[in-house]
């Protein structure tokens, strides 16, 4: 896993619930563990770990945490880099979609290091996807509901009205399902190539 | 055949014989909001950087196959780059004598796209552009992520780092402190008085108050003799109750002798800890920098040592100033001459 990973829980913690809580978490952190959010890889039992006592604290269901990270990497005003990155993988929600067996190409450009699962849209029939998410190694896993939150929230960035469902995991992989019901269902999020002055 | 340049190399043109722009695909029109290209000279819209064989229609074509190098006179002047080919006679794709040229922003894409407000559509399916696009920003970011990574581990060197020469109980700098400040002093040729310091009675205080006192009374002595230094100078605690202080610009017996006498009133003053009164006092071993040609550290502070010595057989709360021409016996072992940091250790 990436540090990357780490430090993106870490400021998810403290942007959605506040310094004191991500204090609570800090405290209770193996204190063996160095610079769990250093920008190289790390172990992904560290990850593992740090998700653990994240849960604890919260008191919520991992997943549901899990989730909530993914809606937090394309909405949170902190994470405009993020969002732009994905809006780089087509001008629609379904071109995005299909988009998406780039993914881990395109992170791992952007940086080297960064193992993310394998991504392929499996089957598509009228306005319905079956997104498959594969891990590739021990540090790509259980990236799923990570991925549900996050596809629901670029449904929503892109205008488009969708309903997304989360199908179980099946020989290794886990199923996301998508189903495109308005295509242009809102306004959606501004979106230019060229990124605002100054940046 | 426009449709299918288009299509393919939406930023190329197709120049008649005498170099007018017949057909311009449609980002070229279009990073021209000013108008129809059609009728405008080719080399009117654009200036020839690369190579440079003139700025007439057989220059142009003179330059068929070569990379060009060009530059877009109207604002905001992008560098361009692009290829030409030279049409013969009977070509189906223009006019005889004409040439067919493509352009790319090259390194220039982003100041393009943001200037023209370019989108996906104003690109070949084939063009890296986008590609590229993605590879700024997602460099951008991870430089950003890399940097803020960074300053957070020199953040905690720093942190770790003034742990290391700061005695924790109070705050003075440590006995690994002398080394950094003695040599920046020495090299700077600054002249300063190196004085070891041993308070008395302070076993007492410990024994019969409690380490609590013990703690509170050396904290308290520390303060004193901070206060009683000036800001350049230095005050450390090796440990237990020793402290070692460094007096900048210090050159003149008298002066080492007045401050010495100032410091122990000071700390012979009670200190006052839960209604208990603490008496302490100090004995002082001073050395003078000026005193040596070549000051070096280590023997400075033997030398400081063995004034101390001096002045605790003479009863407490005595100074001794080293005298170079009539030393003092040298203790055959004093107490400093373990190395390593005794900070923190107990009486």
């Amino acid at each position: 896993m990436h540090g990357l990973v780490n430090r993106s829980v870490e400021r998810f913690v403290r942007d959605t619930y506040g310094i004191e809580i991500w204090s609570q978490v800090a405290r209770l952190l193996d204190p063996d563990i160095g610079a769990f959010d250093s920008m190289q890889a790390c172990d992904a039992s560290v990850t593992q770990h740090l998700l653990a006592v994240v849960e604890n604290v919260l008191k919520r269901p991992l997943r549901a945490i899990e989730e909530d990270i993914g809606t937090y990497l394309v909405t949170h005003p902190h994470n405009a880099s993020v969002r732009r990155l994905l809006r780089f993988g087509g001008d629609s929600f379904e071109e995005f979609m299909h988009s998406l067996d780039d993914l881990p190409d395109r992170a791992h450009l952007a940086l080297p290091g960064l193992e993310l699962p394998r991504l392929e849209v499996v089957a598509c029939r009228g306005g319905v996807f079956t997104l498959a998410v594969t891990p590739v190694s021990p540090e790509s896993e259980g990236f799923g509901a990570a991925f549900l939150g996050l596809l629901r929230a670029m449904a929503d960035d892109y205008g488009t009205l969708a309903t997304l469902d989360y199908k179980g995991q099946n020989a290794g992989r886990e199923l996301i399902e998508v189903e495109l019901l308005v295509q242009d269902h809102s306004e959606g999020r501004d979106f230019a190539l060229g990124a605002e002055s100054g940046r | 055949m426009s449709t299918l340049f288009d299509t393919l190399c939406p930023m190329h043109a197709r120049l008649g014989a005498h170099g007018h722009i017949v057909h311009a695909g449609p980002t070229l029109q279009r990073i021209h909001p000013e108008g129809d290209l059609r009728g405008r000279r080719f080399l009117e819209l654009f200036e020839m950087r690369r190579p440079v064989k003139g700025h007439s229609m057989e220059a142009l074509r003179a330059a068929s196959g070569l990379p060009l190098r060009l530059r877009m006179r109207q604002p905001p002047g992008l560098a361009l780059k692009g290829v030409l080919v030279a049409l013969g006679p009977d070509s189906p794709v223009g006019p005889a004598g004409g040439a067919l040229v493509n352009l790319s922003f090259a390194i220039a894409l982003p100041e393009a796209v943001r200037a023209f407000d370019l989108t996906r559509a104003d690109f070949a399916a084939t063009d890296l552009a986008i590609e590229m696009l993605y590879l700024i920003e997602a460099k951008t970011m991870t430089m950003d992520a890399l940097h803020k990574a960074n300053m957070r581990l020199q953040g905690g060197k720093t942190e770790a780092e003034q742990k290391a020469f700061t005695d924790t109980l109070t705050g003075l700098g440590n006995r690994r402190l002398l080394e950094r400040v003695a040599t920046r002093l020495i090299a700077g040729e600054r002249d300063f008085a190196l004085l070891s310091l041993d308070l008395d009675f302070f076993k007492a205080v410990n024994y019969s108050l409690g380490h609590a006192a013990g703690d509170h009374v050396l904290r308290a002595a520390a303060q004193a003799m901070l206060e009683e230094t000036r800001s350049d100078d230095t005050v450390l605690r090796f440990g237990g109750d020793e402290f070692v202080l460094i007096l900048t610009g210090m050159t003149r017996r008298a002066e080492v002798d007045e401050f010495a006498r100032r410091l122990i009133a000071r700390l012979e003053a009670p200190i006052i800890h839960q209604g208990e009164a603490c008496r302490i006092s100090a004995s002082i071993g001073a050395v003078l920098s000026r005193d040596r040609d070549a000051p070096d550290i280590d023997t400075m502070l033997a030398q400081a040592d063995a004034a101390l010595y001096a002045a605790k057989h003479r009863g407490r709360a005595r100074h001794v100033l080293y005298d170079p021409a009539n030393p003092p016996d040298m203790p055959a072992r004093t107490k400093r001459d373990a190395k390593g940091d005794e900070t923190g250790s107990r009486p």
